[in-house]
């Protein structure tokens, strides 16, 4: 037998590699290498079930540790990949162990993006990406009265949610104009700001965070550069992630926004792959090159990469589809709406049932659902296929999007 | 214990002692049936815990939420009458024996 396949992070994208791998027939050794010290486990919760302790950590690991075993899949956590010889095709670990490889899986992920702003480092500043941080936050969250959450993207915004649901004063400080700007339509936005408000959470847009206050090396407040000071106790930042790409500048292979792969997700060098949070690949719905962090691009890249090393050379083209809950409401969304130039909706805020479709030229490019989960789900057929929809049939609700879809085949789940 | 009897594609049966509470999906993972993916971790965006149900137990579950019933509409293989997300059917005592058979693919 030959050195295999080494999958580099133990994340959705790399064990889910792993799985599918063996799923596709592949025969040769799997070695599954991450730097946390945890088996691999499922993010999404982590700001949600988790940190609301809804969901302990036997619920939300990917797989019972004896899976591994299981499927042949040697898995090492708690070890940092430090060297990629692509000459030896081998990794080398902070360890100083190696390993030798046929094909390379980078699925490296992200980190938080830091503040450098004065103040950052007092405690009662967290970020939550990782288990062991979301533990942290749990546990400061018991005993914290006054939270204040820097960013309104999906992380804050969730993490809101949970510590109003928890009783706390909560207030979200967003530096853009709108909460989720970068993701949704305005329309959603509005939804959202009004859902925080009912709820008690204060929400503040286009809020210039310009240094946390703290006395005696603990947290006491956030400031604004106009001079407001929001009090608090505990402080959540959420202000986006930085993909892990030195593995690969070391290993001179191109990076851009992220490790730079072809429609094939492999690198430069045909052996290395690179998938999930960490890797710019040219994304058909979004018409360019993008970098996803969701759970259906890292398990879907995932499983695209698994068959092209199990011997089914396979083009990544799935359909980009992702979610967030806040309080009791789940978006859902489907495609990429970035460069749309024209939305039309259904339903509407008040009845808390609202769809907004997103057009660019002419096309159906991305649906934003609110309890209205059928027009998520025949949404992600109808644009997955290019089934021709113009913005007056997606404003119609007599338009059965169902029908329409049921033309084509079972899109991918 | 309840008792669940996961069916595979192939005609395998695997029958497991669930804690009533836990989802049949959850009681699939962690009892190693490869036939349940579980993508999303149970929270209705993807279809890959598909399972259909047995006919004598089908009626003695509560009914699926628009949300689950849309999400049987994009099964990798076509929904059936039976067709259940395993996520959403929580065991209880009422449901010992419950037959679910799984579907040829989940993705």
């Amino acid at each position: 037998m030959g050195s295999g396949t080494v999958i580099v992070g133990t994340g959705q994208a790399g064990f889910q590699t792993a799985a599918s791998l063996r799923t596709e027939g592949y025969q040769e050794k799997i070695t599954l290498i991450g730097e946390e010290p945890h088996i691999p486990y499922q993010r999404p919760p982590l700001s949600k079930g988790f940190a609301l302790g809804q969901q302990d950590f036997e619920s939300i690991e990917l797989r019972p540790r004896s899976f591994y075993q299981d499927h042949r899949i040697d898995l090492i956590p708690g070890k940092k990949v430090t060297a990629v010889d692509r000459g030896q095709r081998s990794v080398t670990l902070a360890s100083g162990e190696s390993f030798l490889y046929e094909k390379l899986v980078l699925a490296v992920g992200a980190r938080n993006r830091k503040l450098s702003i004065k103040g950052a480092k007092l405690d009662g500043v967290l970020y939550l990406r990782s288990l062991d941080e979301a533990v942290v936050v749990k546990e400061r969250l018991k005993n914290a009265q006054q939270i204040v959450v820097i960013g309104g993207g999906f992380i804050g915004l969730e993490l809101a949610a949970v510590a109003c649901s928890l009783g706390k004063s909560v207030t979200v400080l967003e530096a853009l104009p709108r909460l989720m700007s970068r993701a949704v339509a305005p329309l959603i936005s509005e939804f959202y700001s009004g859902l925080h408000a009912s709820k008690g959470v204060k929400v503040v847009c286009g809020a210039s965070v310009s240094e946390i206050a703290g006395s005696g090396g603990k947290v006491q407040a956030v400031l604004l550069a106009n001079g407001t000071r929001y009090s608090a106790d505990l402080v959540l930042v959420g202000v986006g992630v930085v993909p892990s790409t030195e593995l690969a500048r070391n290993s001179m292979l191109p990076v851009a926004n992220g490790i730079a792969v072809n429609e094939y997700l492999q690198t430069s060098d045909e052996n290395i792959f690179a998938i999930g949070d960490c890797a710019e690949h040219p994304c058909a719905f979004a018409g360019e090159r993008v970098r996803l962090e969701s759970v259906q691009n890292a398990a879907d890249q995932a499983q695209c990469v698994a068959a092209t090393i199990a011997g089914r050379r396979n083009v990544y083209r799935a359909l980009p589809w992702f979610w967030t809950d806040q309080f009791d409401v789940k978006l859902q969304m489907a495609g990429i709406s970035n460069g749309h130039d024209c939305v039309v909706s259904r339903g509407n805020a008040e009845s808390r049932k609202l769809s907004v479709f997103y057009f660019k030229e002419g096309r159906l490019i991305a649906i934003d659902s609110i309890n209205r989960p059928l027009d998520h789900m025949m949404g992600r057929k109808l644009i997955a296929a290019g089934v021709p929809l113009t913005p007056a049939q997606a404003a119609d609700e007599s338009v059965d999007l169902k029908k329409l879809a049921g033309s084509i085949g079972a899109a991918h789940g | 214990m309840p008792k669940v009897v996961y069916v595979s594609h192939a005609g395998d049966s695997r029958e497991i002692d669930v804690p009533a509470g836990t989802t049949v999906m959850a009681a699939a993972l962690k009892n190693g049936i490869d036939g349940i993916v579980a993508e999303c971790g149970g929270v209705c965006m993807c279809s890959t815990c598909h399972v259909f149900v047995d006919d004598n137990f089908f009626d003695r579950l509560p009914p699926a939420q628009d949300t689950e019933e849309a999400v049987l509409e994009i099964a990798a293989v076509e929904r059936r009458p039976t067709s259940r997300l395993s996520c959403q059917i929580k065991v209880t005592q009422d449901l010992d024996g419950l037959i679910v058979r799984l579907p040829e693919k989940q993705r």
